[in-house]
């Protein structure tokens, strides 16, 4: 909410745009989506097949569905001066117990599907006590999740990829309600539930409070460890509703890959959606931004027929133009170019 | 023209798969007393290896003396000084480098004992050793493409999922494809990008293809493994392409899931070598003791499996567990 | 005593401002060879200002500096180390992961070949902390030692670089008394050896004991120079706190104590207190009293209101509000009491500079509401609003950050705070430390009117005049103990002075 207050009251000038902070996330959003569009024509387009919509821009909501979703949950563990790294691994926990439990048992798979998200806020609720209540730093505490997460993944599955055949399971993943595949409408649930649990509540002034000064807080009484464990529990539900599309994206839990490395692309995306790792004030909106912008890198990157080995090195020259433009230092340093420049072309026409 | 080249290329990889013996020595080797010098037990496929070698020897009644490395190679030296010492009748050697072998493979053939070389190649003189057992990625790669060549009669437009960059497997499978299909005019790879060897990867990458391209355009996808193929069915049955008869397939490594995708149709080939080493070396052995002359290289057995052994196969391999 | 009287290190005119502020004006400081010289004053009084110049952290803006009668200019600490200046700092500067050996001589080790001599490093150590008695194996890293022991060793330290001048920034403030002795012995050994030591602490009772001379300070001035068994207590304390007893004695006796209130004691403390924080306290506020919290910086008001506040745990004692005991550990327990507390570090313990005015006026209350008890904006902000134009904090609007306020306004700020919360017992550390004279006032008026309103209040302040202005009694503590209660005619500065200057067990 506080991130789209700021600019009406000063009336519209592209000034008071530009020093909005949505607009930078945004503006790299828009400028990756159009380079995309000169590398690929029909990137923007958009059609209606066994009614389904296709088209990229499509791909980019769904593919970057699980980031999306991690970076929610990222978003609010950074703001409380935490991080989750343990989300990638959660992710193949959560997708192991489900696909176990709906190819070996007689289980209702919505319940299947619950029990999958309940190990999730487990998970979070681990890390959550170990960071709250035994005062292990965050990095650390998740860190132990993060490495022994997908030995326990790979003991549920017994090793292999648990495939299933599950109809209920795989709609999870490829389900279609009229025409938009169904992790497209948990992305916005999940925005939409917590986005209302963080501003319609007290829940999100006490984060920022706790993330931006942890001591100040205490004193005015805030429960900062409860706080602490709703962020964490939160990160673990998210991260098992991204490990429940991955995994019924390809009716099968992939204990070794399934989310692999996933954890960095969200923590990226809270910083490119300006929520800074020092926790305090966040922004949930932006964050989301910049999971798309992440996944639009990578869909324009998959689309561009450049060859595979530039992938990495692609992705890492975009993503440090886009956390560039956000930098006041870089930007004051092209204005004041830019300001040179005109100066000297009024001299020389003058 | 087109035709008798893609002859030529299938008479060697028959030739290459069929092995023949005879003679003086039992064909299994019954009796015969054999070294191996092993590299060591760094990894899960390395003791694999090993057990299968041990495994066969008990089978064919072979007593092998085994030798671990430890990666080490004057450990393995050593191990071969005593093999001579013992008198061996043959030494089986899975050198763990190239180079440096040739003083104590001259002292093996000063005393007539012959030396098989497995998995990894050295740099010794032709004359010292008997003949090379291996398993590649590059003939894996080989074999897809050989396949491919012959079901589309060597006109194919192929997308290509990659494995991991740079991982081996990757790099020499796509090597080895390549070679082949470079043969005939009308095989071209038209996409490639990487599916990281995962499922998701071969899923998003298929997608990403497929709106890129007609799909109507796309002959065959050559995944460098089975579990990116079968992201890439998936893929294809939810744009309504039908896999294995809209765009063909073809993948390495015969996991059972692919088995799997056969028998339902979706899959058209995968491509498997045995990583059982032994029984191609104590064949070379045999073969050698009863006077034949070997190739420089000998493959070691395996191939393409079909939809038509599938069900069979699958059977046969999730069973087991 | 063997004192000489040939000054080691001088300062002549000495002075240096920050902004508007005078934070040292014309000081004349003389150090003696051989000499434990205290530098006494209160917070903000100049003497870390004085410590800073002469370690060459600060530039002076005019005056002299003069070791061994030749002026000197140290541009950074390290100059000054060289010239023989050694400052060990109540927190200690040293690397608690290294030996104490490598502490001791880090940045001028031994070398051998290019490398540095570990062997003759631990050898030079261990004979350099005999000559202390201190007897301790150099290899293990420092941090497996006690906070005594790091000390001494940065003491010994700062000792090896040959220093001519030794300062040492409230040495004992987390020592026990054995521990005191121990340093108390390697002070004496230095000055035999004719280094000038300067102390800097606020313990009165140690400064009787080990100081040679005493320099008071205050307000950036010099009061006076003295030989330390030539100044009495009482005198001591008013040259601090600046005021002459006789100027102030029953001045104030006073019409306001009479004030009539309800005498039922709201708030009751009983024996409340924690081995090594606090001797056992007894204490009551009732209902619409100001009890005023004296005593030097260090004499455990703080730890009182933490204490009391649940920020640090008791163990004994008991908390009763209006009869009923009750048992905090926690703030937010307290604050479900109708406790508050401003605390005195207004940065770290009080506002939430990154959130807006308006989010920190709300912050407490909505603590104690909860998670979903979420007061609506509008109500946010006419809070804020009505606290903004009630407690005049000078902001454009509520949505400014705190972290931009003066400091004076933050102070006002966290006040608004706690009253945001309609506390029923307000304790305020020092409310008033650090602001200008304006917002000084308004605070003070503002405590009177809350206790007017029927609020009870414990305040702490080293302002003695402010204390006897506004409290119905005074507690008065001295080394973590509560010594004496004053009511009535005897709240007056003049008598607070002198139970803070008591001789202990006298």
């Amino acid at each position: 909410m506080s991130e789209m207050t700021q600019p009406a009251e000063r009336g519209f000038s592209l000034q008071s745009l530009t020093r909005n902070r949505a607009f930078w996330p945004i503006f790299a959003l828009l400028l990756i989506l159009l380079g995309n569009r000169l590398i690929a024509p029909d990137f923007f387009n958009i059609e209606v097949v066994e009614g389904r919509i296709f088209g990229s821009l499509i791909v980019i909501l769904i593919r970057g569905a699980p980031v999306v979703l991690l970076s929610i949950g990222m978003t609010l563990v950074i703001a409380t001066k935490g991080i989750d790294l343990s989300v990638g691994a959660v992710i193949a926990i959560s997708g192991a117990v489900a696909a176990v439990l709906v190819s070996t048992t007689d289980i209702n798979p919505i319940l299947a599907i619950l029990i999958s998200i309940g190990v999730g806020a487990l998970c979070g609720l681990w890390n959550g006590i170990l960071v709250a209540y035994f005062n292990i730093q965050p990095i650390v505490a998740t860190l132990i999740l993060m490495v022994s997460g997908r030995g326990i993944a790979q003991l549920i599955t017994n090793g292999q990829i648990a495939i299933f055949n599950d109809e209920t399971l795989a709609f999870v993943g490829t389900g279609v309600i009229a025409g938009i595949q169904f992790p497209i409408y948990i992305c916005i649930a999940v925005f939409v539930i917590v986005m209302l649990l963080v501003r319609r509540t007290a829940i999100g002034l006490l984060i920022e409070s706790v993330g931006a000064n942890d001591r100040a807080s205490y004193y005015a009484g805030i429960k900062a460890a409860q706080i602490k464990l709703f962020a964490y529990v939160a990160s673990g539900i998210c991260a098992a509703l991204a490990g429940l599309i991955l995994t019924a994206d390809i009716k099968g839990a992939d204990a070794n890959n399934a989310g692999l490395w996933l954890e960095l692309d969200a923590i990226l995306a809270v910083v490119i959606g300006g929520t800074s790792l020092d926790g305090g004030r966040f922004f949930l909106g932006l964050s989301v931004i910049g999971a798309l912008i992440i996944q639009s890198v990578e869909t324009g990157i998959l689309q561009s027929g450049l060859p595979p080995t530039f992938n990495l090195v692609v992705k890492a020259i975009v993503i440090l133009i886009v956390l560039l433009l956000q930098s006041d230092v870089v930007r004051r340093w092209i204005s004041n170019s830019v300001n040179r420049l005109r100066g000297q072309m009024r001299g020389q026409t003058a | 023209m087109r035709f008798t080249k893609l002859s030529i290329i299938l008479l060697v990889v028959v030739a290459l798969i069929v092995p023949t013996t005879f003679a003086q020595v039992p064909e299994s080797g019954e009796g015969l007393t054999i070294g191996f010098a092993q590299v060591g037990s760094e990894s899960a496929w390395r003791t694999a290896f090993s057990e299968a070698v041990i495994a066969e020897a008990e089978e064919r009644g072979i007593n092998l003396l085994f030798s671990d490395g430890q990666q080490r190679q004057e450990n393995q030296i050593s191990a071969i000084r005593s093999f001579i010492a013992q008198g061996v009748d043959a030494i089986i050697l899975a050198p763990v480098v190239e180079t440096g072998w040739d003083e104590v493979l001259q002292e093996a053939a000063d005393n007539e004992i012959p030396v098989v070389i497995v998995d990894r190649n050295v740099t010794a003189d032709r004359s010292l050793w008997v003949t090379r057992v291996s398993s590649d990625f590059v003939h894996e790669g080989r074999l897809a493409a050989a396949w491919l060549a012959q079901a589309t009669a060597g006109d194919c437009a192929i997308v290509e999922l990659q494995g991991t960059v740079g991982s081996s497997a990757a790099l020499d499978r796509q090597q080895g494809f390549n070679e082949v299909i470079a043969l005939f005019d009308n095989m071209e790879i038209v996409l490639t990008q990487s599916g990281d060897f995962t499922r998701t990867g071969g899923k998003e990458v298929m997608e990403s293809f497929l709106n890129t391209m007609d799909p109507a355009e796309i002959c065959a996808v050559w995944a460098h493994n089975d579990d990116m193929l079968i992201g890439a069915t998936q893929a294809m049955e939810e744009a309504g392409v039908d896999p294995g008869d809209d765009i063909l397939t073809i993948s390495v490594d015969a996991i059972p899931d692919i088995f799997l995708a056969m028998s339902e149709g979706k899959a058209n080939a995968t491509v498997e070598l045995s990583p059982n080493m032994g029984g191609p070396a104590f064949d070379a052995v045999v073969a050698y003791l009863n006077g034949e002359t070997l190739p420089d290289w000998v493959p070691v057995a395996g191939g393409i499996y079909f939809p038509d052994t599938a069900a069979e196969e699958y059977e046969r391999r999730s069973g087991g567990e | 005593m063997t004192t000489s009287t040939q000054p080691i290190l001088q300062t002549r005119d000495l002075s240096i401002s920050f902004g508007s502020v005078d934070a040292l004006v014309s000081v004349d400081f003389n150090l003696r060879a051989g000499e434990i010289h205290a530098l006494l004053g209160e917070n903000g009084a100049g003497k870390s200002t004085l410590i800073k110049l002469v370690t060459g952290v600060y530039a002076k803006d005019s005056g002299q500096i003069l070791l061994d009668g030749k002026e000197i200019n140290p541009r950074n600490p390290r100059e000054a180390q060289l010239l023989g200046i050694s400052p060990v700092y109540q927190e200690i500067n040293l690397i608690p992961t290294l030996s104490v050996a490598e502490n001791i001589y880090l940045g001028s080790q031994p070398m051998r070949f290019g490398l540095v001599n570990t062997a003759a490093m631990n050898k030079q150590a261990e004979a350099l902390l005999n000559r202390y008695n201190i007897d301790i194996d150099v290899n293990r890293t420092l941090s497996s030692y006690s906070v005594a022991i790091q000390q001494l060793v940065a003491i010994a330290r700062g000792v090896d670089m040959s220093a001519k001048v030794l300062i040492l920034d409230e040495p004992t403030a987390s020592l026990d008394r054995h521990e005191v002795e121990t340093l108390f012995n390697v002070m004496r050994q230095l000055k035999a050896d004719g280094v000038g030591i300067i102390l800097i602490t606020h313990f009165l009772d140690q400064v009787y004991e080990i100081s040679d001379r005493i320099t008071v300070l205050r307000n950036g001035f010099k009061v006076g120079e003295y030989n330390t068994d030539e100044l009495p207590r009482v005198k001591l304390i008013s040259e601090m706190l600046g005021h002459e007893l006789t100027q102030t004695l029953g001045k104030q006796a006073t019409s306001e104590t009479a004030k009539p209130k309800n005498q039922e004691a709201y708030i009751r403390v009983d024996g409340l207190g924690r081995k090594g924080y606090l001797e056992p306290i007894d204490l009551t506020v009732n209902e619409g009293e100001i009890v005023g919290l004296a005593g030097l910086l260090g004499s455990g008001r703080t730890e009182t209101a933490l204490l009391i506040f649940g920020i640090e745990g008791h163990d004994q004692g008991t908390i009763y509000v209006d009869g009923q005991a009750v048992h905090l550990r926690s703030p937010s327990q307290a604050i479900q009491e109708g406790f508050a507390l401003c605390p005195e570090d207004r940065k770290t313990e009080g506002i939430v500079g990154e959130l807006t005015v308006r989010e920190n006026v709300i912050l407490a209350l909505q603590a104690k509401r909860g998670w979903f008890d979420f007061i609506p904006i509008k109500r946010q902000q006419e809070l804020a609003d009505e606290m903004i134009e009630a407690l005049h904090i000078a902001t454009p609007d509520a949505e400014k950050p705190a972290g931009q306020l003066s400091g004076g306004n933050q102070q006002k700020l966290i006040l608004a705070r706690w009253l945001a919360s309609e506390p029923k017992f307000l304790i305020l550390d020092e409310p008033t430390r650090g602001i200008d004279v304006g917002a000084h006032a308004e605070i003070i008026n503002i405590i009177k009117r809350l206790s007017n309103d029927g609020m009870s209040l414990l305040v702490i302040s080293s302002e003695l005049a402010e204390v006897v202005d506004y409290s119905d009694r005074v507690i008065v503590l001295r080394d973590h103990k509560k010594v004496a209660e004053l009511k009535g005619d005897e709240v007056t500065e003049n008598r607070i002075m002198q139970v803070i200057a008591e001789e202990p067990n006298v």
